[in-house]
């Protein structure tokens, strides 16, 4: 079994396994498991709400940064200096844009892989990219947002490290496997 | 230092749109930020209910306290602020799992059940602890064990070889992975990140 496979089928099966295993065992323990989970999923709609405020705040950000076309001026300054690492221009886009979107990513890299062809270095290297990290911004406005935290400290700077890491990795990984 | 990065988007943005003559689609950009946001808010509801409602099943039967002690090792080293076995633990530990998996609509409601769990220790509600930054860290540079979406893409665009990507991604988020979290490490002593020392109470000579 490859590590695909073998990836594949755990992701089918943790949910179920969980769903059936831990009302299980909290009855094994009386536990009175209905009466318990509504108690706990009152806190849901609680949660979801007050989210808002901040995902607003990085939401419209975003856009509005995107739609100036500061992001393509970002872009063409930034070129050069990814050049020497061996990123074809072409890519940058995605690079800048991953940690900002994740659909508006996914609709650039769609948008190389059917200009470039999926199979091409290109294609693989923006493909590789969307995968390897998360998008930093929205991941950050929801999880403090949810809890109300409204200063950051350094958790900015090292989502972005990461973030950098992770497409200095890719272009690497991707010359050295399909160079 | 949020602060800083939006304020310099919003004001680049306009400024940018004002020379460019894009104006008009900024503004409908900032108006669609905000509707987006509330769908996606929303959307979140259910999903959220159930993941709570689960959760405090697994904490009144054992099972987190379970997962926390399995963990113990690692999680010692990374969030030495958290007790042993205190939920927080079992709730990143499932977190952490549901998104190598690429189950999004279950990491993200476990991630967000695990950092209130880290707000119950954090002694200043407003501002982020050490561990709500390590735990963030490992979120934002998430190692991807099979990044289905885009396998899916490259299937629908005919590639010959659409999961050939899955070596690279997989190494390319580890390194990821390792950067944030040593940045969340090195730069919670820097002046500028420093937390605040523990406020006085009471009257002070």
């Amino acid at each position: 079994m490859s590590l695909a496979e073998f990836a594949r089928a755990a992701s089918t099966w943790l949910i179920p396994l969980l769903l059936l295993a831990i009302p299980l065992l909290a009855a094994v323990r009386r536990v009175k498991v209905y009466e318990v989970f509504i108690d706990g999923a009152k806190e849901g709609f609680g949660v979801a709400l007050r989210i808002i405020p901040y995902l607003v705040a990085i939401l419209m950000a975003v856009g509005m940064f995107r739609a100036s076309g500061a992001m393509d001026l970002f872009v063409t300054a930034l070129s050069p200096v990814t050049a020497a690492l061996g990123m074809p221009a072409e890519v940058l886009p995605v690079a800048l844009l991953r940690p900002l979107s994740g659909s508006g990513t996914l609709g650039v890299v769609t948008e190389l892989m059917k200009t470039h062809g999926p199979d091409s270095f290109i294609g693989r290297l923006a493909a590789t990219l969307y995968g390897s990290t998360e998008t930093t911004f929205y991941v950050l406005a929801v999880y403090f947002g949810a809890v109300g935290i409204r200063r950051t400290r350094h958790a900015v700077a090292a989502g972005l490290a990461g973030d950098l890491a992770g497409v200095v990795a890719a272009v690497l990984l991707c010359r050295w496997i399909f160079g | 230092m949020l602060n800083w990065i939006w304020l310099a988007l919003v004001a680049i943005s306009v400024l940018v749109g004002a020379l460019t003559g894009r104006l008009e689609a900024v503004t409908r950009a900032a108006f669609d930020g905000a509707r987006t946001a509330v769908e996606i808010s929303f959307g979140l509801v259910g999903i959220m209910t159930l993941w709570l409602g689960l959760m405090r099943i697994a904490e009144a039967g054992g099972s987190v306290r379970l997962l926390a002690r399995a963990i113990r090792p690692l999680a010692r080293r990374l969030f030495a602020d958290v007790p042993a076995e205190h939920p927080a633990l079992g709730a990143m530990l499932l977190n952490i799992a549901a998104s190598w998996l690429g189950l999004g609509n279950a990491a993200t409601p476990l991630g967000l059940k695990a950092m209130e769990e880290l707000q119950r220790l954090n002694p200043r509600p407003d501002t982020a602890s050490d561990a709500q930054v390590t735990f963030l860290a490992l979120n934002t540079a998430c190692i991807t064990v099979v990044p289905a979406t885009i396998i899916a893409v490259r299937v629908s665009l005919g590639s010959a070889d659409p999961t050939e990507i899955v070596l690279p991604t997989l190494l390319a988020s580890c390194c990821a992975t390792v950067a944030a979290v040593t940045a969340a490490r090195l730069l919670a002593r820097l002046r500028p990140f420093r937390l605040p020392p523990p406020e006085h109470r009471g009257e002070d000579p």
